[in-house]
């Protein structure tokens, strides 16, 4: 019992298997854009949390210019094979430069 | 100016140090059906391409980024040409209808422009809405929301308020600082402590996005809950964020299998000066159409910190129970508020709960102060630890399930000793400034933080600092727990973490319950929309609150066994009092005291504790005093006051008789009048004191005599009622036992009046 505890212990990541699994479940139920959400998130289980905390940044309004973002949607896509994330900040790149939310240079 | 005095009485009342103030829609000042807000409308390229091209009066052109995320990431397009053309009305009918299930309302709901969506809640009355939230709640079993922090940030304090709170029965736990640095400690403190009163509580801690999720990542948090969004762009930008990037957090934080939900809720704009000249509702519509479109599985919304903006206009209640509707009816997870201060008054803040209360959300509070309110950093404590019991009585009386239960004492102070001794462990395991065995002590018992001894504010930042960039987390916290004697804290943290590998609870609505409570070893079971799902259908379905449940809010600890109502009223039976025989009519001028069956024998104390014998003593004085007669009998064919003063005095020489049952309550009577009427009645019987008692055997010889008489002065005491009326049913009831078909007797009562 107490070696079961400590693999536990050892990694409390969810795999993104399970998160797919989840996102179909909720999708079954349903929920579409929360199983969107957990499939975006399946692709980020490896994205160190630095990463993670830097991509965000750049997405928030007047962080980055247009290029900048693309870039870090490319990156996603390259070193992590996030599709559907990439292309969510490919989207979020359009409307930035639509709505002016980039960074002014 | 002549001045009323029930006016200047009417200024000093709580509800009088509200603001209320006019609408004024250009500033975003009214909460519904605004003259700016526009009409409802949705138009689609043709298929193959199916895009909106047109929404709620804006072409895509003229869409801000908001609504281009509404349309492109909320609507179903499978159904809204569908649902658009559905009269509103309709869909209002069908959200009261328990004939149509959830699932059809929601599917054309998820086809529904913002303005849409307020056309359809726009039709329904406050009653019809909380129908509507009843079924379209997406958790079928209710539950509750606690704040935990304090003004010093005490550790031992946090930690065994949070015991207490998950003992309590919430079923998460939101901590936030007053310092922001602070917030790696608070996390880990409320963690511990909530995992020592019930494993499977969540907890979070609202800070700043990016520290948030650096806690959650550690193991520190097991949700969020601060993700705000906003209805206008400019207000979301103000925000620091877009649909898009909070959206990105809602996966980033997904990616290691931790719950979020975001907040919104209508006021944020108006109060942020940017509400376009639109209304609140329809604001938070959009709010809840990015918020579903995001992928959050829920959302805190009902207008959270910002509800005394809505509370000072008109209809603002019934606009925030609108909007915990529209997010019901997507499908989202609603925290209903409930959690600001929005009233001075006790009368308005309750009134305003019941509209959450009694249909039941997924938490009716976001959060229930469990600390005294001046110790709530949120500008929190509408209800807070000071109306535990309040709220504990009013899930009693309306047999609602409010998400806590009653608690006894000796249990809290034992989690709370455990919890505090638990995070005061794994202070000195991590290395941070001992939690001394005196503030251990102090928590234990503490209400507030004015309890608490002070500690070194500066020492525990900078050792939140280290805690925060080290390398450090929720694995070393189960190390300490269980080289020190908290095996079961420890099991808790553990089975939390396999939970995140699981991600079961990333289902919308979830909470964990204890699998098998006699285990040792903790599972927790999800209760979400997938495994508990709401199907409320109208009566005699969805959640019904019985069995344990039920029995364990019945059980107050105030509450006591009928019984002990009475116990104290009953005495030996009184040894100078003797039954002789049946009663004869007397010819004799005297006053007759007609007492009730159980008079001195079954019962020997009136109701506030008078002695029957010293009543019959001081009758009888009364009556001496007179230079009058008094006798004595005994009804067995009725207990009731008015007819055993007819039968006193029907039995009197004189033809007047008093009455007198055993709880003390009295009656003169005269021959003749009929017998609900009398000459004077002493129905407050726990106003009456042996002087009163001498009185009325005066009075009775009075009227005895034909002499002139002033009636007796009684005390009215309204609150008297209240307070003793189960004591009163009671002893009226044992009186009742003691009736038999059996005529008055004569008592004989050996003692003579010192007159």
């Amino acid at each position: 019992m107490a070696m079961d505890d400590e693999r536990w212990v050892d990694d409390f990541r969810i795999s993104p298997d399970m998160l797919r699994r989840q996102a179909e479940a909720a999708q079954a139920a349903g929920f579409a854009q929360l199983a969107e959400n957990l499939r975006r998130a399946a692709e980020l289980t490896d994205v160190p949390k630095e990463e993670l905390l830097r991509i965000y940044e750049a997405l928030r309004p007047g962080r980055s210019t247009q290029a900048e973002l693309l870039a870090v949607a490319d990156a996603l896509e390259r070193d992590y094979g996030a599709r559907r994330t990439a292309d969510f900040i490919r989207e979020a790149a359009a409307e930035y430069a639509r709505r002016r939310l980039f960074r002014s240079e | 100016m002549t001045q009323s005095k029930r006016f200047a009485r009417l200024a000093e009342r709580d509800i009088n140090k509200e603001t209320f103030v006019e609408a004024w829609p250009d500033a975003g000042l009214i909460v519904a059906d605004g003259p700016n807000d526009p009409r409802p409308s949705l138009t689609l390229e043709p298929a193959p391409h199916k895009r909106v091209i047109e929404m709620d009066g804006k072409t895509r052109a003229q869409f801000d980024s908001l609504d281009t995320f509404i349309a492109d990431h909320f609507l179903d397009l499978s159904v809204a040409e569908e649902a658009m053309a559905t009269p509103s009305l309709q869909i209002a009918r069908m959200l009261v209808d328990i004939n149509v299930p959830a699932d059809q309302v929601r599917r054309l709901a998820l086809g529904c422009t913002p303005a849409k969506l307020c056309e359809i809640v726009r039709h329904m009355s406050v009653l019809e809405m909380m129908m509507g939230l009843a079924k379209m709640r997406v958790r079928k079993t209710p539950a509750n929301q606690a704040h935990v922090t304090n003004r010093r940030e005490n550790p031992a304090l946090l930690a065994a308020d949070a015991a207490e709170a998950a003992l309590r029965g919430f079923a998460e736990i939101e901590t936030t600082v007053g310092i922001a640095r602070m917030a790696p400690l608070n996390a880990l403190c409320v963690l511990v402590g909530s995992q020592t009163g019930r494993g499977g509580v969540l907890t979070q801690c609202a800070i700043e996005e990016s520290m948030g999720l650096r806690l959650a990542m550690k193991g520190l948090t097991s949700y969020a809950e601060t993700l705000s969004v906003y209805g206008t762009e400019r207000s979301f930008v103000d925000g620091d964020d877009t649909p898009w990037s909070k959206a990105f957090l809602a996966s980033a934080y997904a990616s290691r299998g931790v719950k979020i939900r975001f907040t919104s809720g209508t006021g944020s704009e108006a109060l942020m000066g940017s509400s376009e000249g639109k209304s609140m509702l329809y604001l938070e519509a959009r709010c809840l159409c990015i918020v579903r479109g995001a992928g959050s599985q829920g959302v805190q919304n009902g207008s959270i910190s910002c509800i005394a903006l809505p509370e000072s206009l008109p209809g603002g209640v019934r606009a925030v129970l609108a909007e915990n509707l529209i997010a019901a009816m997507l499908g989202l997870e609603v925290a209903s508020g409930n959690d600001a201060l929005a009233s001075h008054s006790a009368i308005r803040k309750s009134a305003k709960l019941m509209l959450q209360f009694i249909p039941g959300t997924d938490f009716i509070f976001s959060g229930y102060s469990a600390v005294p309110r001046r110790d709530n950093m949120f500008g929190g404590g509408n209800f807070d630890a000071e109306d535990f019991d309040d709220y504990n009585v009013l899930q009693r009386d309306m047999q609602i399930d409010g998400g806590l239960r009653p608690v006894r004492e000796a249990e809290v102070l034992a989690v709370r000793r455990e919890a505090a001794r638990a995070v005061q462990a794994v202070y000195a395991e991590l290395g941070f400034p001992e939690i001394r065995d005196e503030e251990v002590e102090a928590a234990v018992v503490a209400h507030s933080s004015d309890d608490m001894p002070a500690r070194d504010i500066v020492a525990d930042l900078a050792a939140a600092d280290r805690f925060l960039e080290g390398p450090q987390d929720v694995r070393d916290v189960i190390s300490a727990l269980r080289r020190h004697g908290f095996p079961q804290i420890a099991a808790n943290l553990t089975e939390m973490l396999r939970q995140r590998t699981l991600g079961d609870y990333l289902q919308p609505a979830a909470i964990f319950v204890r699998d098998d409570p006699s285990s040792p070893k903790p599972t927790f079971r999800v209760l979400s929309a997938l495994t508990d799902p709401n199907d409320y259908a109208g009566p005699g379905s969805g959640y019904r609150l019985q069995g344990a449940r039920w029995q364990e809010i019945t059980a107050l600890p105030q509450a006591r066994s009928p019984h002990d109502f009475i116990a104290d009223r009953i005495g030996a039976p009184l040894p100078n009092l003797h039954e002789l025989g049946p009663a004869r009519p007397g010819r004799f001028n005297e006053v007759i005291v007609c007492v009730g069956p159980a008079f001195g024998t079954a019962l020997t104390q009136t109701i506030n504790g008078l002695p029957h014998e010293e009543v019959l003593k001081a009758i009888f004085t009364g009556i001496a005093k007179e230079g009058m007669i008094a006798r004595l009998i005994k009804a067995y064919h009725t207990s009731d006051c008015a007819q055993l003063g007819f039968t006193a005095s029907s039995y009197s020489g004189s033809g007047i008789g008093i009455g007198l049952q055993s709880r003390g309550t009295a009656v003169i009577h005269k021959r003749g009048m009929p017998r609900l009427h009398n000459l004077e009645l002493f129905s407050f019987s726990p106003s009456l004191t042996l002087e009163t008692f001498e009185q009325i055997g005066r009075n009775a010889a009075k009227y005895a005599k034909g002499e002139a008489v002033k009636p007796v002065p009684v005390t009215v005491d309204n609150w008297a009622r209240l307070r003793l009326i189960v004591k009163t049913a009671l002893l009226h009831r044992r009186e009742t036992e003691e009736v038999r078909d059996k005529p008055p007797q004569e008592l004989f009562f050996d003692w003579e009046p010192d007159v």
